[in-house]
């Protein structure tokens, strides 16, 4: 009824070498959970939403074990993913809204969907129908082409589509950054009603925009430079963060309602570090104010109070 | 919908408009006298009598009037299916002798569009799938579609023809025959057009097979494979979309080429005698027949014209974008 | 006009949102993109060929200074592959080899010319009408439509056949006015697609007059694709001179590869079985079209980032 994922290493193959885009991750989703993965562009954080469904071309799997449910999940092996894809693992691309085919009614293209993954459709359509409602759209868009709908409306079909046979795990990837802020808000409360009726058992959600994990996550996992940096309740992150950089990410956010005059936003300086060469040690310590010595060494993701871990050796200790 | 094809329509008759404009044109602006030509023709050297002769092709052409009435002639003998008089057929009306010609040139043409385009589309499909046939293909479809028509019509013909002597080198059925609705005119009429439309079916299959290969893989790269194959559907669905896809461009791309693919019929027949209307071109020329040779254009033009209508209307049916687009359906 | 059916004439070329690559990284980018010329298996091969045929096409009448008109030997000689005797001669004892190399000469010239002429109005119609949009856009894509219909073939079998003496230069010239259509729509397209991005409203914003932006601007940005653009007119050029030539409307004078087919049909080649006469005109033509083809597949890897084989 969960996900555990073990010391996980992805890495992309490139003319220069192997960017350890994802450097050994270990963390777990519990059931009914709604798991944030936040980081900035390029800390690996859609490497690993990716890498637990299907991994592309460039991708190469490099050790690590993924659990689903008490059952290992193969995602070295293409073929043997297929039995996981949409049944047990699915996904809601960053790219939603060309994910169906232009030329191709939508309700054509779930029947024949459905039907090659050994369904057969009339089974599956009342509950189709059910969803399309619960999501705010009509019927018959089922008639239509995703030329004809809106933004929102296709990232909402493709929602139900990917959730239709009830995945254990559904990772949506960025499906809030090309929306307008009131769709956003539809959306990630689309996401938790999906958990709330039971059609996903846990979900990642794979973002840069905190504010909306605020709104909808249980807890939040921070990614830095293909490495995991604090993972905790979401109010913890927000308000009692423990890991420098999250601390450094949830300052940087401007409060609603308050009027910035005199102060500047505070950023963080600096910028991550390369993954096809990744410094010694914490890959943070460049740009860390409390850096010290012990942090040429790689602090490990350790637990230092409930449910809350962090990898970093000032708030762990020296000695963890 | 209307509004889509009284656009399209407008354009094909601006352009027939245009293109025979042209063909009036030309004769009357360029150096060289086509009466001259005509009167040397008919062998009369007194001058006198050649004097004669040009008052009255003149008179016949109706080059003695003024510019614009030329014009307005031109096209009310046009309407009328009047295209003038043909010197190399002494005297035979244009228009018969094109239409003598034509059904030669559209039993080469249709066959070998059609299959070519099937064929080649399939083969790249198929290049996509499988690496090894992808080497083969792809550096055998460049060099085809390099292919200058009537070169391989040429080495064809050599092989196939002088050497070999397994099918006959030129005309379009055997001299000592008379066309009857026997089965010996009958198979000896296909002998002779096998060569020329191998010739035609090659050099454009070769297109087509690149063509195709690049757009399968360019739909197979594409996001709505991407996600079909997150969600764990099997490569034949993924294939069957891409291919679907894949195909209209195609089907566009046979309109833009049409120009290119009569003027290679054109050559091929000049290479086998082959009695269409490129040899009819190819005499035009060769004996000045100017009358002929604008006939000849203006029914090339007025048929690649009916083409790219009837390929228009084809990718109507075919994308249903174009029609939501029409709908005004875009959101 | 032979576009090769399905070539992305659409592929975005490789620039950054702020349409200008910042100088260290312009610096590696020329870098990068030797790199990869050199690393691509289809332009090194095309390149290869395309020097050994402009090679040829220099150095070949000058090594071998027969007039490829006059009487080298006894007709119909086969070809014995040695000085002198290359490939042969012709009905009349003309040298094949003298007259191939003064047509390959011939072609490289209508490519360059003819090409170059059709990119220019294509360049010229194309930008116009993709950045001024509108009403302008609306009549020349009209015009387009009109010209791309139209079998340039036809046009200029018309046109030449009432010309007396016509020259190499008058061939390129007309096929460069004929072959523009397709060409001005494909760089429409892409001026369309860049007219829209913020460097482009930067440069209005400082004041620069709209064929400034085309030239300094968008022009640039497209350098690559114009390129491309080019090498296909290029063939294409050749493709319609040969079959213009050996119609019998070529350049009256001189020597071109279509008029050595036009020749050894009309001097029944195939009933005698000089073959000699005809094959390697037609190699040539395959050979420089063919490079030229997959040169420009190569190139289009090369430029665009995403076609990069791994």
């Amino acid at each position: 009824m969960s996900l555990q994922v073990s010391d996980l290493r992805v890495y992309y193959r490139t003319l220069a070498g192997d960017v350890k885009a994802l450097d050994g991750v270990t963390f777990s989703i519990a059931d009914k959970e709604i798991m944030g993965l936040a980081g900035e562009s390029g800390c690996g954080k859609s490497t690993l939403g990716n890498s637990l469904i299907r991994l592309d071309g460039r991708m190469k799997y490099v050790g690590g074990s993924v659990n689903l449910d008490g059952a290992e999940v193969p995602i070295w092996d293409d073929n043997d993913m297929v039995p996981f894809r949409f049944r047990e693992v699915s996904v809601v691309p960053q790219y939603a809204m060309s994910a169906m085919n232009p030329t191709r009614k939508i309700g054509k293209m779930v029947s024949e969907l459905t039907e090659s993954r050994g369904l057969r459709f009339r089974e599956i359509k009342e509950e189709l129908d059910r969803r399309i409602d619960l999501v705010g759209l009509d019927r018959d868009v089922l008639k239509r082409y995703p030329i004809e709908l809106s933004g929102g409306m296709k990232q909402r079909m493709v929602m139900v589509i990917s959730t239709l046979l009830d995945p254990s795990l559904l990772i949506a990837d960025e499906i809030t950054s090309a929306l307008d802020v009131s769709t956003q808000r539809a959306v990630a409360e689309t996401l938790v009603s999906f958990r709330d009726h039971g059609f996903v058992k846990s979900m990642m959600v794979i973002t840069h925009d905190i504010s909306i994990l605020y709104q909808i996550a249980d807890s939040i996992l921070i990614m830095y430079a293909g490495k995991l940096a604090e993972k905790a309740p979401t109010g913890t992150i927000i308000d009692k963060p423990r890991h420098p950089y999250t601390q450094m990410l949830v300052s940087s956010l401007p409060e609603v309602g308050v009027r910035y005059v005199n102060k500047k936003l505070a950023g963080i300086p600096g910028s991550p570090p390369s993954l096809l060469d990744p410094p010694t040690g914490c890959r943070f310590r460049a740009r860390c104010p409390f850096a010290f010595s012990k942090c040429l060494e790689e602090p490990p993701f350790v637990e230092v109070d409930t449910d809350h871990s962090v990898a970093c050796w000032k708030v762990s200790g020296p000695d963890a | 919908m209307r509004r889509y094809f009284g656009r399209k329509l407008f354009t094909y008759l601006l352009t027939f408009f245009v293109a025979a404009t042209i063909d009036w044109l030309i004769p009357r602006f360029m150096p060289g006298d086509p009466v001259a030509v005509l009167v040397t023709k008919t062998g009369v050297f007194s001058p006198t009598q050649a004097a004669e002769m040009v008052k009255y092709y003149t008179n016949l052409f109706g080059l003695n009037q003024p510019l614009p009435v030329q014009y307005l002639n031109f096209w009310t003998s046009l309407l009328h299916g009047n295209l003038g008089l043909s010197v190399y057929g002494n005297g035979t009306p244009v228009f018969d002798m094109i239409m003598a010609a034509a059904p030669y040139t559209l039993a080469l043409l249709v066959p070998a569009i059609l299959l070519s385009w099937w064929a080649g589309n399939s083969f790249g499909a198929l290049a996509a799938r499988r690496k090894w046939l992808d080497n083969t293909v792809l550096p055998m479809g460049y060099i085809l579609t390099a292919t200058p028509y009537m070169w391989l019509a040429l080495v064809l013909s050599f092989t196939l023809s002088f050497s070999l002597r397994i099918f006959p080198l030129s005309g379009g059925y055997g001299f000592n025959l008379e066309p009857t609705f026997t089965w010996l005119f009958f198979t000896d009429l296909v002998a002779h057009w096998i060569l020329p439309f191998l010739s035609l079916f090659l050099v454009m299959f070769g297109g087509w097979a690149i063509g195709m290969r690049n757009m399968i893989i360019y739909e197979l790269e594409s996001d709505y494979s991407r996600y079909l194959a997150s969600l764990g559907a099997p490569q034949g669905l993924i294939r069957k979309y891409a291919f679907r896809n894949a195909m209209l461009p195609q089907i566009t791309g046979l309109a833009l080429q049409l120009g290119v693919i009569v003027a290679g019929a054109l050559v091929t027949e000049i290479v086998f005698s082959y009695p269409g209307l490129g040899h009819l071109v190819f005499a035009a020329i060769n004996n000045e027949d100017y009358f002929l040779l604008q006939g000849i254009f203006l029914f090339i033009i007025i048929g690649v014209l009916l083409a790219n209508f009837i390929v228009d209307i084809v990718y109507v049916l075919v994308d249903p974008r174009t029609r939501v687009a029409m709908r005004g359906g875009t959101a | 006009m032979t576009a090769i059916p399905g070539t992305s004439t659409d592929v975005t070329p490789a620039v950054d949102d702020a349409g200008k690559i910042p100088a260290p990284a312009a610096k590696r980018a020329r870098g990068e993109l030797l790199f990869f010329s050199l690393r691509s298996k289809k332009f090194v091969i095309s390149m290869a060929v395309l020097l050994f045929l402009a090679f040829l096409a220099i150095f070949g009448p000058m090594v071998d200074s027969t007039d490829p008109l006059a009487q080298a030997g006894l007709p119909m000689r086969h070809p014995t592959l040695d000085a002198g005797n290359w490939f042969g001669t012709t009905y009349f004892g003309d040298d094949v080899f003298s007259q191939f190399v003064n047509g390959l000469r011939a072609s490289f010239f209508v490519g360059f010319l003819g090409g170059g002429l059709g990119a220019l109005i294509g360049m010229f119609v194309g930008f116009v009408a993709g950045y001024r949009g509108g009403w302008v856009d609306e009549i020349l894509n009209m015009i387009t439509n009109v010209f791309l219909v139209i079998p340039t073939l036809a046009v200029l079998l018309v046109i030449t056949s009432y010309l007396k003496a016509r020259g190499v230069m008058f061939e390129a010239i007309f096929i460069g006015i004929t072959s523009w259509p397709w060409a001005a729509r494909a760089i429409r397209a892409q001026t369309f697609s860049l007219r829209s991005r913020d460097f482009i409203d930067l440069a209005k914003l400082s004041g620069r007059s709209g064929w400034k932006v085309i030239v300094f601007e968008i022009a640039p940005n497209m350098s690559s694709y114009l390129f491309l653009t080019y090498i296909l007119l290029f063939g294409g050029a050749i493709l319609i001179a040969a079959s213009l030539d050996f119609i019998g409307l070529g350049p009256t004078g001189g020597m071109s590869l279509g008029l050595m087919m036009y020749n050894s049909v009309t001097w029944a080649a195939l009933q005698l079985g000089i073959w000699w006469w005809f094959v390697p005109p037609g190699v040539g033509i395959i050979a420089l079209v063919g490079a030229l083809y997959v040169m420009n597949v190569g190139l289009d890897e090369i430029f665009n980032p995403k076609l990069r084989e791994m």
